[in-house]
């Protein structure tokens, strides 16, 4: 039998670069995104062999904004895909879209491209709060989006909402909570805002908070306070819940059935290679990812510069299965899987299984992490269902300090 | 070396309050008697330690020998003796001065007379040294040397008529210096031929010729071969190498003569065979008796240090020893703390030698480190009339066996200008001053007089005083024995278990305001936790004082990196690796800083 794995195809490229991002990402040229779509269908060529013996259950063109790529391309691309890789006939199968990049034209050859499940980044249905962000479109404007790619068939999508932000507040969240429930989407996720380092909001927010000066003058809303946050973060789950939505994980929402396989994925340390720019991958307990750089990534995939021979360097059950674009390779030790297990498998609502930790490693969970399993059990941080034990709500507001505890 | 003239040696030191350019002065001394070129002069030459430079303070003296053409014709030598400038030195001032024949008295010509410069000069007056004023930094736009010179005579009662007016920073004047240095300080004296009796004023350790003694001659001769006597630690040797002071170097010479100041090096291991204070002699042909002031001196404060790293334990004891061996003031004993670890008990002569050492410790060793709040040393007069002298808190025996303690007092002299009077006496009463007296030194400043009790004043007694004053009011205090005093130890108990390293004695009256203080101190330190936690201060049983560290609230990271999990852990391992900066007592994990929250009580 074959074994299962996600394939992860990364589009580094959008409109425009928002406040917020520190995803690999940016604005390009119609030609340059063309010559990457070339260079990653060379990747594919190069890596299919090493493939041969798995099948694939989800994949999930992600970004930047994939929508930005002309139909014709994302047609190319999962040509590609459907040669050199055995893709199960129900994959899920994954694609961001950004308000402002959808078109009737590339939604129709994306349905032909066998693409059954739309990401759409809505963040806020609030147009100030859009702006601030550096969004470049408005609520107008992502439900034209909307409409079009429903039109167009599509029956499970998600939208991505960013709680958190400045200048938000209790209301304005809950109106936008609404706002996306009442379109009735399949799937919802709620991310909640981190400012990182070398987005625009960093130098804003987390430098100026770090100085203790208030650069903040009126055009910078500030960060909702901690209590705010949290208010925010536990009404997420209750006002889903009454639009008929479940929460699988930590920032995810679904209607029954449709919880994202490919994210599960990650979480239950399925295998998953990453393609393109910059992505990662874990495969045989081996964990890389491609350059981050596009000039090498050119270099290596683009043009004619690699001849089919080469492929030759990747060969299927070898213990390397890291292409020629791969960076840092590591093999994830028994120590390191064990600690992914948990801190993975906790963002789940449904927690991890106690037997397949004993099926996994060889020994009960409790000779491991007996300590702060017991630990967090009394502090009603965790709980014990049957086989399975899981954060309670407190403890996935403090998950990083419970998820910390874990890492030996 | 040919016999030197006597009458052309000059044995003089520099003194100032801190910041009047005594050092920058020594550079321009040492720079324009020629022996370093200016491509050798690096800023500063006389502080040599890196902690030196930067806090602009000598801590170990320093000497340094050089040649001065003079107008007259002649050649003179130049010994200068750069003296440690702060309080917690006073004796190794004390010292320094009884190794020169007259002083230079720097005062800054914009600051005026300050409470340290009053305190150097009647030092410099005790030991009978021809003090010459010069008013330096008259490149200031606030300088006023005419009313700076006024001063001098009216508060310190010194000619000050022809007191160059000079600008260490630019050399301007300083030339009058120099010959004022052959004019107005006197020659040595003393006979060359009379049995040997030389000054201890430093020591130092080096790990190629073992303990390096600074000396000056007073009477006799020595050189390579002389059996010497310490007389009062009775150490003897022979001495294996004299010589004097370059810039930054030893240069050995074949024999210092009466009046001469220079070095004496006799294969000795340990810096406290060779106090400062001590007198040389011959061993075979000693003189009548030592030099008078010899006393031993004794750390007035102490702390606990420890190693953040447990594992660090023997290389912290590693460095104490080395920073003993030229530091003999510096004591330290095991000990070990249910909230810390292994570490020492280390005592110290005030608080910024605490400081000093404890920075040598972190910089010069690499040591990270965790200090407890410092304690005088407390006598405890027990009921069985047993007498202990305290300086761990955790020693406190119970109150029950406890007839009555003591603690340390000083008498301190504080120099204000008059509209800091009242904020400065507030201070002072806040931390248990009794007031001696005030004295106009002039029309807008004057001298308050105060006994305190020592431990009122070696947590952050100086931050307070300058902050009140805005920085105009300076400070200068002398031991003066102990007294009785109403004092109890308060414990700090955080999750209900008691930290023994944040346990403090304090004056009874206080302890209250002091608890709290305490609390709400370390409530800001601790992070929040998993739970919530109660920080408690207490006196024997009786809880004084509370605060509680709510229980984290939200601390996710929701993101999905789109399978970038490697990133996601580093997070992680961030976040436990932040963990091991802290101590975990019982169930909580107290930040290393906490341990220090206690030495800033003040809320100006």
């Amino acid at each position: 039998m074959k074994k299962e794995l996600e394939l992860y195809v990364h589009i580094p490229f959008c409109v425009k670069k928002c406040a917020y991002c520190d995803f690999l990402s940016g604005p390009a040229g119609e030609e340059e995104k063309t010559a990457y779509t070339d260079a990653l269908l060379r990747e594919i060529e190069h890596v299919k062999e090493a493939y041969r013996g798995y099948r694939v259950s989800t994949v999930f063109l992600g970004g930047g904004t994939p929508s930005v790529l002309t139909g014709e391309d994302t047609a190319r691309i999962f040509h590609a895909l459907r040669e050199g890789f055995d893709i199960q006939e129900n994959a899920e199968i994954t694609m961001e879209a950004n308000p402002g990049t959808v078109t009737k034209e590339k939604t129709a050859l994306w349905k032909k491209s066998g693409i059954n499940r739309l990401s759409i980044g809505l963040q806020s249905a609030d147009d100030r709060e859009l702006k601030m962000l550096g969004r470049i479109h408005t609520y107008q404007e992502f439900l034209d989006t909307w409409k079009t790619v429903r039109r167009a068939g599509f029956k499970n999508i998600n939208i991505d909402l960013i709680s958190a932000i400045p200048g938000q507040t209790v209301q304005s969240w809950e109106r936008t909570l609404c706002t996306a429930a009442e379109l009735g989407p399949e799937h919802l996720s709620a991310y909640s805002l981190i400012i990182e380092e070398g987005t625009p909001f960093y130098d804003r927010y987390a430098a100026a908070r770090n100085a203790q000066d208030s650069m903040m003058g009126k055009e910078w809303m500030p960060l909702p306070d901690e209590d705010t946050e949290r208010e925010i973060y536990r009404m997420t789950e209750h006002i889903l819940k009454e639009y008929g939505y479940h929460r699988y994980e930590i920032s995810n929402y679904a209607k029954e059935g449709y919880e994202c396989r490919h994210n599960l994925g990650y979480w239950e340390r399925k295998e998953y290679l990453g393609l393109g720019l910059g992505a990662s991958s874990l495969v045989r307990e081996h964990r890389f990812h491609n350059t981050a750089d596009m000039e090498t990534y050119m270099r290596i995939f683009g043009g004619n510069a690699l001849v089919p021979s080469e492929t030759a360097s990747v060969e299927a059950g070898k213990a390397n299965p890291a292409g020629k674009a791969a960076e840092e390779i590591e093999i994830i030790t028994e120590k390191e899987q064990m600690e992914e297990f948990m801190f993975l498998g906790l963002r789940k609502t449904e927690g991890i299984s106690c037997r397949k930790f004993r099926e996994n490693f060889g020994k009960p969970i409790e000779e491991v992490y007996g300590g702060q399993i017991r630990r967090f059990l009394s502090l009603e941080l965790m709980k014990k269902e049957g086989d399975r034990l899981c954060l309670t709500e407190r403890g996935f507001d403090v998950s990083n300090a419970v998820s910390a505890e874990f890492m030996m | 070396m040919s016999v030197i003239d006597q009458s052309k040696i000059r044995n003089f030191c520099i003194i100032a309050h801190i910041d009047h350019g005594k050092s920058t002065l020594a550079d321009r001394i040492i720079e324009m008697t020629g022996l370093l070129t200016s491509r050798e002069m690096q800023s500063q030459v006389l502080d040599n330690m890196d902690l030196e430079r930067e806090r602009g303070i000598t801590i170990k003296a320093q000497a340094v020998r050089t040649v001065y053409k003079a107008d007259d014709g002649e050649e003179y030598i130049f010994n200068l003796i750069d003296t440690p400038g702060h309080v917690d030195f006073n004796y190794e001032v004390s010292r320094s001065l009884a190794a020169c024949d007259g002083a230079i008295l720097v005062v800054d010509a914009a600051q005026g007379v300050e409470a340290q410069t009053l305190a150097n000069v009647y030092l410099a007056l005790d030991h009978d040294l021809d003090v010459m004023p010069v008013v330096n930094k008259i490149d200031l736009p606030s300088a006023d040397p005419d009313r700076v010179k006024e001063e001098i005579e009216d508060v310190i009662g010194i000619e000050a008529d022809d007191a160059p007016l000079i600008s260490a920073k630019t050399g301007q004047n300083v030339h009058e210096v120099l010959e004022q240095i052959v004019k107005k300080i006197p020659a040595p004296e003393g006979d060359p031929k009379a049995p040997l009796q030389a000054l201890i004023f430093d020591s130092k350790y080096d790990s190629y010729k073992g303990v390096i003694v600074f000396c000056r001659i007073k009477e006799g001769t020595v050189r390579k071969g002389t059996p010497i006597l310490m007389m009062a630690t009775g150490a003897k040797a022979e001495v294996v190498e004299v010589g004097t002071f370059g810039a930054g170097q030893f240069i050995p010479c074949d024999e210092l003569e009466a009046g001469m100041v220079g070095y004496i090096t006799a294969s000795l291991k340990n810096v406290k065979e060779t106090r400062v204070g001590d007198t040389i002699t011959n061993a075979q042909n000693p003189c009548a008796e030592p030099l008078p002031g010899y006393k031993k001196v004794n750390p007035m404060v102490y702390c606990g240090l420890y190693p953040a790293d447990g594992a660090k334990y023997p290389d912290l004891r590693d460095a104490l020893e080395k920073l003993q061996l030229n530091d003999a003031a510096l004591q330290f004993e095991a000990e070990t703390s249910v909230a810390l670890g292994f570490g020492f008990r280390c005592g110290f002569l005030g608080l910024l030698h605490l400081e000093i050492i404890q920075e040598r410790l972190e910089r010069e060793y690499n040591l990270d480190l965790v200090t407890t709040a410092p304690s005088v040393i407390y006598k405890i007069h027990k009921t069985n009339g047993e007498v202990i002298d305290l300086t761990n808190p955790t020693n406190m025996p119970d109150p029950a066996e406890i007839d009555y303690m003591e603690e340390p007092m000083v008498k301190a002299e504080i120099m204000v200008t008059s509209e800091y009077i009242g904020a400065i006496m507030d201070l002072c009463q806040e931390r248990r001053g009794i007031y001696q007296g005030m004295e106009y030194i002039e029309e807008k400043r004057a001298v308050l007089n105060y006994h305190l009790p020592l431990n009122e004043i070696i947590y952050d007694f100086f931050d307070a005083l300058k902050s009140r004053s805005r920085g105009y009011a300076s400070f200068d205090y002398e031991m003066m024995g102990y007294q009785r005093s109403e004092l109890v130890k308060l414990d700090i108990l955080i999750n209900k278990e008691e930290v023994d390293a944040l346990s403090f004695i304090v004056f009874a009256g206080s302890a209250y305001e002091r608890g709290r203080k305490m609390c709400e101190k370390l409530k800001a330190e601790i992070p929040r936790q998993l739970f919530e936690i109660p920080i408690q201060a207490a006196i024997g049983s009786k809880i004084i004082a509370r605060e509680t560290v709510k229980a984290m609230r939200k601390d996710v990271l929701a993101k999905c990196y789109g399978g970038d999990i490697s990133r996601k852990k580093k997070l992680l391992e961030k976040q436990k690796e932040g963990k091991k900066r802290m101590r975990q007592v019982g169930n909580v994990e107290i930040p290393q800083k906490a341990f220090m929250s206690v030495l800033k009580l003040d809320d100006d």
